[in-house]
C-alpha cells in the first residue's frame, strides 16, 4: 500500500528537492534573515553597549509601561473572553452569529484606525475633550489611552480561542454539575475552565505577545513622551529615528526574544490542544 | 418550555450577567469608539469629504497601498502554497523548526520587523549591498513596501492551505493516477481544486492585513510624499495636523475597502464551494 502511494502520488526526487530548497530559500530570505539581523545589529557594538541600551532609565521606563499596559489589557480581555464564551457557547440566543462577528471586528481594523478612534473620542478636539480638560483627566497622550488602544487590538484573542472549543464541548457536564447542586461559579471554575485550560492559556499567550508588541495603535495615542508614554516598540522607533541603531536593535532584540518564547509556547500548546480535540472526537464516536 | 423570544431556556445560570458584561465591554471598547469615525465624517459636507479622500497625495497613497498589498498577497499565494506543500507532503531534517518559523511574522512586533528589514535592504545592508550592483534599490522605494508586506502576510496562506493538504484524502489522487492521469493532471484537476477555497481565504487575509499595516512599512518606505506614503501614514499625518475630520474620512474609505474585500472573498468562497459540489 505504501509502495503504491509513493509511486502514484509522490513527487519524483529531483522535483521534491527543488521545491524544498525553493521553499527554504523563501523562508530564509523573509523570516530567518530579518531575525538574524535583529540580533546581529543589537550586538554590533558589543555586549557592554547592549547592556547599557537596555538598562538606561528610558528603556526601563518603556519596559515598565509595556508590562503595565499589556498586563491590564490581558486581564480585562481575559474576563471579557470568558464571559463572552460562556454566553455564546453555553446558551442559545438570537443574533449569536452577529455577536461573534462583532468580536472579530478589531482584527479587520487597521491598527492606525484603532488609535484614531480613541483620539476622536478622548482627544483635545474629540467628543469628551472639553469635559476631560475641565476635570484635568488625560487619556490620549497618556497611559490610559495606551491601555485602551492595547485592549482594542488584542480584544478578540481570548474569546476566539475559547468559543469554538466550548461550543464543541457542549453543556452536559455543566448541567450535571448544576443538577447535583453546584453553584454557577463552582461550575465555571471546577468544570468549564479546567476543560479549556490549554486553549485559555494559548489565548492569553497570544494576547500578551500581541499586546507587548503593538506599535501602530499605541503610536497614534501615545504622543511619544520619553520616559512617560513610550512603550518598548515606541522606544525602538525613537532610538532608530535618532540613528542610535545599536540601542534600537538592543531593545528590539528583547521583543524578538519574547516572540521566540511565544512561538515555542504556542507550538507546545498546539500539540496539547490537538490531544484535547481528538479526545473530544473519540468521545463523540466511541465505536470508531 | 420556559424561555423567551430572545433566549432559549437553560438550567445553566449566568446568561444575563455574562451576556450583559460582554455587550457592555464590546460597546465601550469597540462599537462606540468605532462609530466616532462615521459621526466625525458625517460632519463633513460632501464636497469636503470628496476632496479629503481624493487629493493627489491621498490617491497616490491608495495606489501604493492597494498595489503593494495585492502584489504581496499574490507573492504569498504562490510561495505560501509552495511552503505549505513542502511542509505537508515532504519529510526533511529540521521540518518541525521550519514549521514553527512560519509563525514568526505573527509573533514578531511590526516595528521590530520594520527596522530589521530596513537594515537588511538599505544600500549598505546585507541584502541591499548585493542588489545595488544590479541597480535594484529596495529600501525607501515602493519595492521596500512590497517586501515588508510580504513578510507580514507570509503565515496567512501557509496556515490556511497546510491543514487542507494534510487532511486531503490521498486515495482520490491514487484513483486519478491509477486511471492514467499524469502527475500534473492529478495536481491541476484533483489537488488544486481541493485547496482553492483555502488558498483564496489565505490570499484575502494576507491582502486585508497588508492594507492596514503600518509598523513594518513606515521604516522601510522612507515616507516620501507622493512616492512611498501609505494610506495609514496619511491618517497619522492628518491627525498630527489636528485634521480629525480628514483623518476620519480616510479611515472610512479604508474600512469600506476592507469590508468590500471581505464580502468579495466570502462570495468567492461560497462560489468555489458550489463549484466543487457541482463537480
Amino acid at each position: 500500500m505504501n509502495a503504491l502511494r509513493s509511486d502514484s502520488t509522490g513527487d519524483p526526487a529531483p522535483l521534491r528537492w527543488a521545491l524544498t530548497l525553493l521553499a527554504l530559500a523563501f523562508l530564509g530570505l523573509f523570516v530567518v534573515l530579518p531575525l538574524a539581523a535583529v540580533f546581529g545589529q543589537a550586538l554590533a557594538k558589543g555586549w557592554e553597549a547592549y547592556w547599557a541600551a537596555i538598562s538606561e532609565p528610558d528603556a526601563l521606563a518603556a519596559i515598565r509601561l509595556t508590562l503595565l499596559a499589556s498586563g491590564i489589557a490581558v486581564l480585562s480581555n481575559l474576563v471579557f473572553g470568558v464571559a463572552a464564551a460562556w454566553a455564546i457557547a453555553k446558551f442559545q440566543f438570537r443574533g449569536k452569529n452577529v455577536l461573534i462577528t462583532l468580536i472579530d471586528l478589531p482584527f479587520a481594523v487597521s491598527p492606525v484606525i484603532a488609535g484614531l478612534i480613541y483620539v476622536l473620542v478622548f482627544g483635545a478636539r474629540g467628543w469628551f475633550g472639553d469635559w476631560l480638560d475641565a476635570h484635568d483627566i488625560r487619556i490620549v497622550f497618556a497611559v490610559p489611552g495606551i491601555v485602551l488602544a492595547t485592549i482594542f487590538v488584542t480584544f478578540p484573542f481570548v474569546a476566539r480561542e475559547l468559543i469554538p472549543l466550548m461550543q464543541s464541548q457542549g453543556t452536559d457536564e455543566e448541567e450535571a454539575g448544576i443538577s447535583l447542586g453546584a453553584g454557577g461559579w463552582q461550575v465555571l471554575f471546577r468544570i468549564t475552565l479546567p476543560n479549556v485550560k490549554w486553549s485559555l492559556l494559548y489565548g492569553i499567550i497570544l494576547c500578551t505577545a500581541r499586546a507587548m508588541g503593538e506599535f501602530g495603535a499605541v503610536s497614534v495615542v501615545s504622543g511619544h513622551i520619553r520616559g512617560q508614554t513610550n512603550t518598548m516598540p515606541l522606544h525602538v522607533e525613537v532610538l532608530y529615528n535618532e540613528y542610535n541603531f545599536a540601542a534600537a536593535f538592543a531593545v528590539a532584540s528583547l521583543l524578538a526574544i519574547l516572540a521566540l518564547v511565544t512561538m515555542a509556547a504556542m507550538s507546545l500548546l498546539e500539540w496539547k490542544m490537538r490531544r484535547v480535540y481528538s479526545e473530544l472526537q473519540a468521545e463523540a464516536s466511541p465505536e470508531a | 418550555m420556559r424561555g423567551n423570544w430572545f433566549q432559549r431556556y437553560s438550567i445553566l445560570p449566568g446568561f444575563w450577567p455574562s451576556f450583559g458584561l460582554s455587550m457592555l465591554y464590546l460597546s465601550l471598547v469597540v462599537l462606540i469608539p468605532l462609530s466616532a469615525i462615521f459621526l466625525k465624517t458625517a460632519a463633513l459636507t460632501w464636497p469636503r469629504f470628496w476632496s479629503a479622500v481624493t487629493s493627489p497625495a491621498v490617491v497616490a497613497s491608495y495606489r501604493l497601498t492597494f498595489g503593494a498589498s495585492l502584489g504581496a498577497a499574490l507573492v504569498n499565494a504562490v510561495f505560501g502554497f509552495l511552503v505549505a506543500w513542502v511542509l505537508a507532503r515532504y519529510r526533511f531534517p529540521g521540518k518541525r523548526l521550519v514549521d514553527a518559523l512560519v509563525d514568526l511574522p505573527f509573533a514578531l512586533p511590526t516595528a521590530v520587523a520594520g527596522i530589521a528589514l530596513t537594515s537588511l535592504y538599505s544600500e549598505n545592508g546585507w541584502v541591499g549591498r548585493r542588489l545595488a550592483p544590479w541597480g535594484i534599490r529596495v529600501a525607501f522605494t515602493p519595492l521596500g513596501v512590497l517586501v515588508a508586506l510580504i513578510f507580514i502576510g507570509l503565515p496567512f496562506v501557509v496556515r490556511s492551505v497546510q491543514p487542507v493538504l494534510e487532511g486531503a484524502d490521498r486515495e482520490l489522487e491514487e484513483a486519478a493516477a491509477s486511471l492514467g492521469a499524469s502527475r500534473w493532471q492529478v495536481f491541476s484537476r484533483v489537488v488544486f481544486p481541493m485547496v482553492r477555497p483555502a488558498l483564496l481565504t489565505g490570499f484575502a487575509m494576507a491582502f486585508a492585513r497588508a492594507l492596514g499595516e503600518y509598523g513594518s512599512v513606515i521604516f522601510i518606505s522612507g515616507n516620501m510624499p507622493m512616492r512611498t506614503e501609505i494610506t495609514p501614514l496619511l491618517i497619522v499625518a492628518k491627525l498630527e495636523q489636528y485634521d480629525y475630520a480628514g483623518a476620519a474620512a480616510l479611515a472610512v474609505v479604508m474600512l469600506a475597502a476592507s469590508f468590500v474585500l471581505l464580502l468579495a472573498i466570502n462570495l468567492l468562497g461560497s462560489y468555489s464551494r458550489k463549484y466543487m459540489e457541482a463537480q
